[in-house]
Order: C-alpha cells, then sequence, then structure tokens
C-alpha cells in the first residue's frame, strides 16, 4: 500500500486531482449544510450577477442561487457517474469474464453481441433510451451503464484470456477449485488494475453524459444536476453568462480531476513502467 | 368588452380605414412609398399555403398575405370592411348581406363575385375547416343576389357570425378553380389564386417563400412593397442573428424567443411590438384533472391559484410579453367582465384553506403529492413547471415534475392521463367561439383542447348555451357576466397569462400592426420609408 502511494504521488497531476476530487466531494457531502433548503428555492431577484444580492456565483433565471445549485448538483452528477459505473462495471465484468474464461464459441457469442452496442454511437443511443423510458434518475442511470458496459467487458475479456492460462490458474485446475471460485478468487483479482483505472475514467465519462443529457432537456426535472444548470442558461448565456460558466467550470475540474487520477492510478498499478530510476530494481 | 352593432353598420365609415392610416402617417411625417421588398421569416415552414387546408399560424400568416376575407377586425374587434365594402343584419339577427367591392380581382385575372363568396363559405371552408363547419353550419342558404352582393340566411340568430370573416378563418377562394375537384388535391392549393395584394411566386422547399406584388390589386396604388420573402429558419438563435443582423426586417409569432426579447427592445433600430393578437386572444392555464383528488376540492383548487404569483410569470418568465390573467375570459375577449377576478396571490390564505380542506401536513411539511407533465412547448415552459413546484411547495403542496414529447403531452392531456398540465387555447375573440369548449360538460371528451378537465356544473352549461343562443348582445353579456362570476369562484382552472407574441421589425418598416388580427393582416398598406 505504501508503495502504491508512493507511485501515485510520483505523478504530480494525479495528486492534483485526487486534491480536486476531495474537494468536489466535501462539498457535495456537506452542501444541505452549507446551503440548507432546496437549491430550487428562489432566493434572491433574478439574474442577479455574482456578488451581488449576497449570492455568490449569482442567481439563475427564477432568482435561484447558482452555487447552491453547484452544490447540491455535485451530490445528483456524482450519483449518477458513481451509480452507473458501477452497473456498468458489473455487466461489463460479467459479460467480459464469461467469454474471456469460457473461449470458444460462447466467446464469440458474447463479442458479438458487445460488438453490437458498440457499432451504435453511445451518446443517441443514451437520448433514445432515456426518451424511451422518460427521463428519471433510474433511468438516466440505466442508459449510461448500456452505453458504457462495452470497453470494460472487452478489457475483462483481454485479462482473462492472458490470465487463464498462467501456471497459477493451471494449478487451481488441477486442484480441482470449482470454476466460479477460479474466475473470483484467482483470476478477477489479478485483472483488477485496468479495471479500476478503467472506471475513474467511466465516472468522468458518465458525469459528462448525464450533464449532456440534462442539457437536451432529458434530465431528471426533480434532480437539480450541472448538465441542468448549464442548460437552463445556456439560452440566456449573453444576459447572464455566470449561469452557465460556473457550473461548466464545475464540471470541468471534475471530469479533468478524475481524468488526472485516473491516469495516477495506471502509473501506480502499472508494473512495467521503470521506477526508482537510478536506484535498485 | 366590445359589441357589434346590429345593422346598418355602413359605408360611411367604408374607405375611411386605409386613408387614415395613410393620412397618419402622413401627419408624422411618413409618406407612404412604392418599392422594396420585406425580408421576414416563417417558422416551421408550412406544409401547405393555401389557407382553410391547413390553418396553422404559418400558413395563415403567410396566406394571409395571398388571401382576403370579407371583413377585418381593429384591436376592439370591430369588423371593418374588406372584400365587403358595407354589410347589413336583419333586425331578427337571421339575414346577413354583405356588399362587395369593385373590380376585385383574382391572382389569375378573373375577377371575384358573390358567386365565390357563397362558394367558399358554404362549400370550401364547410369542406376542409372544422373551426368554420362548426359555425358555418347554422346557415341555412347562401345566395348570391347579385355579382357585388351576397346574402346569408341563419336558421336561428347566432350573435358572433360577424367575426367568422377574417382571412384566417373564411379566405374567399376562387369558385372556377375548386368546384368539382377534390378541395385537398386541386393545382390550385400547390399554387394559391387569391385577391391579396401579393401573388404566390416562388417556394423553395427549406429555404424561402418568395410573393410578389400583384399590379391588378383592386386598392389604387397599393401594396406599397414589391415583394415579401419568408426565409425558413429553424434554429432559434439563426433566427435571432439575421434580424440582429438585418438580412430580415421582421420577426413575428415564436420566431423570437421570450428570453431574447429585451436585447431586441434594446436595440435602436428595432420597434417591439406585443399587440395583433387580440383577434386570436389567447389565454393559458394550468389544467387541473378533476378527477384526481384533491383536485377534485374547489379549496384546493382556490388555494394552489393563491399560490401562484402571475405577475412574476408574465414579468420575468415571459419578459413581460403577456399579462396576468384575470379570470376565465382574456380582457381582449367579447364579454370580458373586470370585476370577475380569480382569487389573488396570497400564500397565508392559501395555507388557512388547505388547512380547512382537512390536508395537513406531515412532518416534511408536504399536504399532498401530485404530478405536473410539463408542456413541451420549449425551455420557457419547462421554467414555469418548476416555478410552479417552488410556488406549491410554499403551500405545502409538492409537484412532481414530468417530462414528455409532443406526441405524448398530446395523447395524455386527451386521454386525462394526468393530474396537472398547462394548456393554451385561442379564444377567437367571442366566449361562444373559444371559451365555452373548456367548461362546458357537453364537451367532456377525450379529445385535445375539449374540456380535459371534466369539470361540470350545470349552471355554467346553461348560462353558456343563453350567451350562444341569444341574439341580443346585453343578453349575452348578462349571462358571460354570470358565468365569469362562477367560474372565478369555482377555479375550474388556474388561469396564469393572457399570452402574446412579439412582433420585432425595422423601424424603417410602418404600418406592421393595424388590425386585431397584426401579422395575419394583408401588408396591402405596409411600406418601407
Amino acid at each position: 500500500m505504501k508503495t502504491f502511494w508512493r507511485n501515485f504521488a510520483r505523478n504530480r497531476g494525479a495528486v492534483v486531482g485526487l486534491v480536486i476530487l476531495v474537494l468536489v466531494l466535501i462539498v457535495a457531502l456537506t452542501a444541505p449544510w452549507i446551503f440548507p433548503g432546496s437549491p430550487w428555492d428562489m432566493a434572491g431577484a433574478p439574474f442577479a450577477p455574482p456578488g451581488e444580492d449576497g449570492m455568490l456565483l449569482g442567481t439563475d433565471s427564477l432568482g435561484r442561487d447558482v452555487a447552491a445549485g453547484i452544490a447540491h448538483g455535485a451530490r445528483v452528477s456524482l450519483l449518477v457517474g458513481a451509480v452507473s459505473t458501477v452497473v456498468s462495471l458489473v455487466i461489463g465484468i460479467g459479460l467480459g469474464a464469461i467469454a474471456g474464461y469460457l473461449g470458444g464459441w460462447v466467446d464469440d457469442v458474447v463479442m458479438r453481441f458487445t460488438e453490437f452496442f458498440q457499432t451504435i454511437p453511445s451518446f443517441v443511443l443514451a437520448i433514445l433510451l432515456v426518451a424511451i423510458f422518460t427521463p428519471t434518475i433510474q433511468s438516466i442511470v440505466f442508459a449510461i451503464a448500456v452505453v458504457s458496459w462495452p470497453p470494460v467487458a472487452r478489457v475483462v475479456r483481454a485479462e482473462f484470456l492472458s490470465l487463464r492460462s498462467r501456471e497459477f490458474v493451471q494449478a487451481s485446475e488441477v486442484l480441482g477449485k470449482s470454476r466460479i471460485s477460479i474466475v473470483l478468487g484467482d483470476i478477477l483479482p489479478n485483472a483488477l488494475s485496468p479495471i479500476v483505472v478503467l472506471s475513474s475514467l467511466m465516472v468522468a465519462s458518465a458525469i459528462l453524459l448525464e450533464s449532456a443529457l440534462s442539457f437536451l432537456g432529458l434530465g431528471d426535472p426533480n434532480m437539480m444536476s450541472w448538465g441542468f444548470l448549464i442548460g437552463s442558461g445556456r439560452s440566456v448565456i449573453r444576459m447572464a453568462w455566470w449561469m452557465s460558466v460556473f457550473p461548466g467550470i464545475a464540471i470541468f475540474l471534475t471530469v479533468l480531476s478524475l481524468n488526472l487520477v485516473g491516469e495516477g492510478l495506471s502509473d501506480a498499478l502499472n508494473p512495467r513502467l521503470p521506477r526508482n530510476r537510478g536506484g535498485k530494481p | 368588452m366590445t359589441t357589434l352593432s346590429r345593422r346598418g353598420l355602413m359605408a360611411a365609415a367604408a374607405t375611411l380605414p386605409v386613408l387614415w392610416r395613410v393620412e397618419d402617417a402622413i401627419a408624422q411625417g411618413v409618406q407612404p412609398k412604392r418599392g422594396g421588398t420585406l425580408t421576414t421569416i416563417v417558422n416551421p415552414e408550412p406544409p401547405v399555403l393555401h389557407i382553410g387546408v391547413n390553418n396553422q399560424a404559418p400558413t395563415l400568416i403567410v396566406g394571409g398575405k395571398m388571401f382576403q376575407g370579407l371583413l377585418r377586425y381593429d384591436a376592439q374587434l370591430k369588423p371593418l370592411p374588406e372584400l365587403a365594402k358595407s354589410w347589413e343584419v336583419s333586425a331578427d339577427g337571421l339575414e346577413y348581406t354583405f356588399h362587395l367591392q369593385e373590380n376585385v380581382k383574382f391572382h389569375d385575372g378573373k375577377p371575384m363575385t358573390s358567386e365565390d363568396v357563397v362558394f367558399s363559405i358554404m362549400k370550401f371552408h364547410m369542406e376542409v375547416s372544422p373551426r368554420a363547419r362548426g359555425v358555418f353550419a347554422r346557415i341555412k342558404e347562401g345566395v348570391a343576389v347579385n355579382p357585388t352582393t351576397a346574402k346569408f340566411v341563419l336558421s336561428e340568430p347566432f350573435e358572433p357570425f360577424l367575426l367568422m370573416f377574417d382571412v384566417t378563418v373564411s379566405a374567399i377562394v376562387p369558385k372556377h378553380l375548386f368546384e368539382g375537384q377534390d378541395f385537398r388535391q386541386a393545382p390550385a392549393v400547390a399554387r394559391p389564386v387569391g385577391t391579396g395584394p401579393f401573388k404566390f411566386a416562388e417556394w423553395q422547399r427549406g429555404n424561402f417563400i418568395k410573393l410578389e406584388r400583384f399590379d391588378e390589386y383592386w386598392k389604387p396604388g397599393q401594396p406599397y412593397l414589391d415583394a415579401i420573402i419568408y426565409r425558413v429558419v429553424p434554429d432559434s438563435q439563426s433566427r435571432r442573428l439575421a434580424l440582429e443582423s438585418g438580412q430580415v426586417i421582421l420577426t413575428q409569432s415564436n420566431d423570437i424567443e421570450p428570453f431574447d426579447v429585451p436585447q431586441m427592445r434594446a436595440r435602436p433600430n428595432l420597434e417591439v411590438k406585443t399587440t395583433g393578437w387580440e383577434y386570436m386572444g389567447p389565454l393559458m392555464w394550468v389544467e387541473f384533472n378533476h378527477r384526481v383528488k384533491p383536485l377534485d376540492d374547489v379549496r384546493v383548487r382556490r388555494a394552489l391559484t393563491m399560490a401562484v404569483n402571475r405577475d412574476f410569470i408574465a414579468q420575468r418568465l415571459w419578459f413581460g410579453i403577456g399579462k396576468p390573467a384575470t379570470g376565465p375570459f382574456n380582457s381582449s375577449t367579447r364579454f370580458y367582465d373586470a370585476s370577475a377576478k380569480a382569487p389573488g396571490f396570497d400564500v397565508n390564505a392559501a395555507k388557512a384553506l388547505l388547512d380547512e380542506a382537512g390536508l395537513k401536513p406531515n412532518a416534511q411539511g408536504v399536504r399532498f403529492t401530485i404530478k405536473h407533465m410539463s408542456l413541451p412547448y420549449g425551455e420557457v415552459f419547462t421554467r414555469l413547471g418548476e416555478f410552479l413546484r417552488q410556488a406549491f411547495r410554499q403551500v405545502g403542496v409538492d409537484l412532481q415534475l414530468e417530462s414528455v414529447d409532443v406526441g405524448t403531452w398530446s395523447q395524455r392531456t386527451a386521454n386525462w392521463d394526468f393530474d396537472t398540465t398547462i394548456n393554451y387555447l385561442y379564444q377567437y375573440g367571442d366566449p361562444t367561439l373559444g371559451v365555452e369548449r373548456s367548461y362546458v360538460s357537453t364537451n367532456i371528451k377525450k379529445i385535445l383542447f375539449s374540456n380535459v378537465s371534466g369539470y361540470a356544473n350545470p349552471q355554467v352549461d346553461e348560462l353558456f348555451a343563453k350567451g350562444r343562443d341569444a341574439a341580443d348582445p346585453k343578453v349575452r353579456q348578462e349571462a358571460f357576466s354570470a358565468v365569469q362570476k362562477i367560474l372565478v369562484s369555482d377555479v375550474p382552472l388556474l388561469w396564469l397569462m393572457e399570452m402574446s407574441f412579439p412582433t420585432i421589425y425595422d423601424k424603417k418598416l410602418n404600418n406592421v400592426i393595424t388590425t386585431g388580427a397584426g401579422v395575419h393582416a394583408s401588408f396591402d398598406d405596409v411600406f418601407l420609408a
């Protein structure tokens, strides 16, 4: 663990990313205390610029506090990002493991199925799914999960293909362990590092997807998210730039930090990267 | 209110409006000038240009330049001469006689006669337009007395009859090009031929519609413009840019979004008008489904009405384009009674009323939860849903928003599958023509724009029937005043706003809005200074 942190900290960007991410998490967790009440409340005069009327980041067209919207929106955006990533990991790891471990015709079937999803433009599919199931937080998470699992499945399958012929797996087979315990106990732990790296990037792309959906008016109308803030501010951007710019910065920083952390994880978990340059091997 | 005088509303004033406006312009130092092309926008692109065959706003606006009705209406809905230079109504209110202008020609050079008028009213619009059919079905007989006189005999008196002769309702079409053909498929539908000041020239689908000056137009010296070009611009921000850069010098209807209007107002070369919709008189409301508890309780509906600040909606959401509604009638609709007012904005009274209805707040401060289906007509309606949610929340009512697409909205509203939603309907100037349909129990149907809320009150039914059948405007006023009083106390719907739409034009353009139908008018008097 200690070496892991040392390797992670070697990447400066990753540390910066982690700091930002932690700050965003803190804001999300403490939002109900910093901004008590609903972010939908009309707290001040409409279109108050930042700093005026006691509003740190201004108000929107209905007099809602943009800062409160960003803080509460962080909860929704992060929640959607995390939950949809978990769901797509479950789908992706499940299918990837089956394909990679069993191989043969099962592999063929699963991979054709995966390709089927990969060939459909993911954003278009997500819009379609949300439009069909009417925009609610559940349908949005479902749509994002459905369009983001194929890369996971492919990565997991590749890892499994290479790991299943290793000696330690063969040893387990000889010992008579069941397939499920081999997959879960022997192969999966060794395939985890690329999955961890991938999942941090998936959270970022899920946040972007949710924002894009909300921007197009396909967000949950009862949930305040960053995409909703930008979408609702877009039409009056020449009159009230702060309505779109601050949530935009929030999305930018969060997605950037998740990417930086992902890169840091990738470095830290990759055993083939040269480390301890000039020192002991 | 306005009343149509019963008889002999006559000739003296016949040519006056045109002269008056020209005089007026001269008095202001603007001499009408021949020449120039008006470039404007049509959005969305109409499917056909023939009025009657299609009656959606874009068709009516473009078609209004090529066709004319017998009458026009000013902002008070007083009828003005158009193709009819004068008209008489018999004392029993059954016979309507129209004397037509002389020397009116269709764009193909054939003269327009009373035969065309009778054909248009009795055959053409009766077949193609459901709304016209509803009223013209009361005509027992239509006669072309002589080439310039047409007479219609009703089977029973119908006082708002004179409101039915605007170009947007019953344009006069050429009999010789339609008779004996399928009206919707006739060649004249693709190349409209009317009597209007502008004739059809070219239509490049997805690009523009061009209308040219009709040289044989019946008003001497008019029209002033050489041509009108309607450009098709589907994106609202591109429309705004086109107006700002001067590529177009007139926008109307929904062309410019309400939130863009304040900046347009600030531009010195542009004029922003919100008048010219009095003849349509749209009114917007929150539709309550009375089959959903507790919306069947009048105290709840009153409380919700009191929870909403209607000024905020008109000023902040629609940027002043539109006026807060006071009741079920648009104030431009005839027989509007200003003394009948829906409950005003009062949060405390609303809470007290909900307490009285036995709806106590729970630990979270919520008395009950209902759903709201947002009207999918653009962003401002989404904002309106969010505003209503907060307004209702203040009195302890939890409003859950649902976003749907246009098809779903139409289908669910028509099938009563909603708790609350937003709707707006044209009132067409008269309660019998455009208000009655939303409140009478005989119109509780699974059809869009019927009485989908399910409100039923025998007294209201009776009063609307009385107002419909009475020949005397005084009797009608009494009936409609009484009905307004009952409605504002029953609050079957939550009336929000008298809608309007911004007409924005370059100040060098004159006489854009001169009637109660605004940009639907023929534009024969519009000129570029």
